[in-house]
């Protein structure tokens, strides 16, 4: 069902769109300075400019969920969204809390911890932003008529979410509690409660573009975020291997984690098996593309990518290195980056009536930012295993190796430049959508099977 | 075959108990493992003083230390060891971007008194026991400086 409320969506996408394009900017700010050409120092020196790429980061996907969340819930639920208005301010707080943020990195204003860089008088501010989020979401679920598994999963991701934002707001003197819980934060999200939400919204793009029954979605949906916590928070170990704490870490952590990858191994069969088992074929080809696509890239990301150095023996050497950075990119982009583009190309023709279901443009930019994607991990591959192997192995000064990797990051900026072009035609596609429409919102019409 | 309810109960079941495990394991880590690791009892108030400007500061986001931050500076768990206190109060009192191999660092130009303290920060960080982080290099070359 479509409800005029979920419009609302459509300006959380619009802002995350907004924000890529300045995360990508100082992407290059950063490619740029590790290739020697650090002319910005002054102004944004490195640690200002990956302060504003990583939070960015993280602003404009939860912005891509929030949107997902007001767009799934009424649907899912049955009904409009509770005070729509309340939507809108939380959307325009999101975006003050963000602006202010990113500005103040630029004067020293932030904490030294990566990904929480944000200061703690406007974590203050990011926490009411979320209850009033939460408060939207639940209050519309409750007064729904229903409440599916699916809209039950996504919440209790988004609850999940929110709640452990609070460990990562608490001072300790000793360096290694703060980072021991930085980790109850930045990893119980992307490789905890985040998943949550990623299967939710999976489930509901499965649903509406395979029309596969939602029973057997759902189960399986249990299954995959069944085997995510069973993995992944003792799989939390991983990042305490080497970091002042017990050395049982090392064997809990390795096991755990070594599993992690069959919740994403999960989500690729998932989206996969579902989309040849269903027997209608929804006209919105590029949605299923990104869908697929996200959970495929997921895997090989977050999974593959993530299982080359969980091991201790391994981490060991590449822990704190650019081979860090090749998973991280990925595994960023294949699970919530493509996932948050699949949910907008798949409700952009319900929002504005246009029915632009396969355009030129859109699919090129589907296949030129995964193209340039793939093409960045390998750069930092290249980099990382060249810098593991004479920093790490052969003893050489950082700096004398970090001085020969350039042309890595030379190849990242061709890269990069490639990927930035797809998301790049992606955006314009978005912006060729135009506004949401109160009469696209009132027709009901859902399926529309097509003969393949 | 499985059934949805079966399913469910997996879900709940697993994640329960591997989140009891998980705060009973954290418990340990926290009362024991990290003071124990870490000789809580030599963070002295210049330590900690050196770890608020560290965090300030933001060095976490060109350098890491015991393995995390950034890729963009060198790693400074062992720096102390490495290059002694001189050095460092050299690299931290600079009042032009320190930058002998070419990539710059920011010009800080902090006092002597801040400078101690960041040092013995970094002293005590190196001191840690970091279950063998970082590794001892297998081959040993002449390095140039
Ligand atoms: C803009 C990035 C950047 C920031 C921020 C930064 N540094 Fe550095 N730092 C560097 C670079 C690059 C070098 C290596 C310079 C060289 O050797 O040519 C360096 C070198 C050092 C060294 C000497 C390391 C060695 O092995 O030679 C120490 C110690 C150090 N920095 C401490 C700090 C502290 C403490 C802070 C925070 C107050 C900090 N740095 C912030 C970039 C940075
Ligand atoms: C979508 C899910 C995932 C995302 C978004 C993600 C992202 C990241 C990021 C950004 C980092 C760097 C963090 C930092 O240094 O502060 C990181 C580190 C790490 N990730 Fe993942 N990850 C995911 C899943 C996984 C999985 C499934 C595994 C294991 C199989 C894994 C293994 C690791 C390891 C071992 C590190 C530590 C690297 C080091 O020692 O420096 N990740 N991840
Ligand atoms: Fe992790």
């Amino acid at each position: 069902m479509r409800y005029k409320s979920q419009k609302v969506a459509y300006w959380f996408f619009a802002l995350s769109m907004l924000l890529i394009i300045l995360q990508l900017t100082y992407g290059f700010i950063m490619a740029f300075a590790h290739m020697g050409y650090d002319g910005l120092h002054e102004i944004i020196p490195f640690n200002t400019a990956i302060a504003v790429h990583k939070n960015l980061l993280v602003v404009w996907i939860l912005s891509g969920f929030m949107g997902a969340a007001y767009y799934i819930i009424p649907d899912e639920a049955e009904t409009e969204l509770c005070c729509p208005k309340l939507a809108y301010l939380q959307l325009i707080a999101l975006a003050v809390v963000g602006v202010i943020a990113i500005v103040g990195f630029h004067f020293e204003w932030w904490e030294g911890r990566k990904f929480l860089e944000i200061p703690r008088e406007l974590d203050y501010l990011v926490v009411v932003d979320v209850l009033l989020f939460l408060f939207i979401i639940l209050a519309t679920l409750w007064k729904g008529k229903k409440r599916t598994t699916t809209a039950l999963v996504l919440s209790g991701g988004l609850v999940g979410a929110a709640l452990l934002y609070l460990p990562g707001m608490i001072w300790f003197d000793n360096h290694a509690y703060d980072s021991f819980f930085r980790w109850w934060v930045v990893h119980l999200w992307v490789e905890g409660v985040w998943e949550l939400i990623m299967g939710g919204i999976l489930a509901y793009l499965l649903i509406r573009l395979t029309g596969v029954d939602r029973e057997v979605i759902e189960k399986w949906l249990y299954v995959i975020v069944g085997l995510t916590f069973l993995s992944g928070i003792l799989g939390t170990g991983h990042h305490y291997y080497y970091t002042g704490t017990p050395s049982y870490w090392l064997t809990i952590g390795g096991i755990f984690s070594a599993l992690e990858p069959l919740a994403f191994l999960g989500m690729a069969l998932f989206a996969m098996v579902m989309y040849r088992k269903g027997e209608k074929k929804h006209p919105n080809k590029l949605a299923l593309m990104w869908t697929l696509g996200s959970a495929i890239l997921a895997f090989v990301g977050a999974g593959m990518l993530g299982l080359a150095h969980t091991l201790p023996q391994v981490n060991l050497w590449t822990h704190g290195t650019l081979v860090t950075a090749m998973h991280g990119h990925m595994a960023f982009w294949g699970a919530y980056g493509m996932l948050v583009f699949a949910f907008i190309t798949y409700v952009m023709p319900n929002l504005t009536g246009r029915k632009r279901y396969f355009t030129k443009t859109g699919e090129y930019a589907f296949w030129i930012a995964n193209i340039g994607m793939i093409l960045m991990t390998s750069a930092f591959a290249a980099a990382g295993v060249q810098q593991v192997a004479l920093e790490r192995i052969a003893g050489f000064d950082f700096m004398e190796v970090a001085n020969e990797l350039w042309y890595h990051f030379f190849v990242l900026i061709i890269a990069a430049s490639i990927f930035s072009t797809g998301v790049l035609m992606f955006i314009w596609e978005f912006y060729k959508y135009g506004t949401p429409s109160d009469s696209a919102l009132q027709a009901q019409e859902e399926f529309q099977p097509i003969s393949e | 075959m499985l059934t949805k309810k079966q399913a469910m109960l997996f879900f709940m079941l697993g994640t329960f108990l591997f989140s009891i495990i998980f705060i009973g394991l954290t418990y340990d880590t926290v009362t024991r493992g990290i003071p124990k690791h870490t000789h809580e009892e030599n963070m002295t108030d210049a330590v900690v003083r050196g770890r608020t400007l560290w965090d300030q500061h933001n060095c976490m986001g060109c350098h890491t230390i015991m393995g995390e931050g950034a890729y963009y500076a060198p790693e400074l768990t062992k720096v102390y060891e490495r290059r002694g206190p001189g050095y460092i109060k050299a690299v931290l009192m600079s009042k032009t971007p320190w930058a002998p191999r070419g990539r710059k660092m920011v010009a800080y130009g902090f006092s002597e008194e801040e400078a101690d303290d960041l040092v013995a920060f970094l002293k005590w960080i190196g001191e840690a026991d970091l279950n063998g982080f970082p590794p001892k290099p297998t081959f040993k070359p002449q390095s140039k400086d």
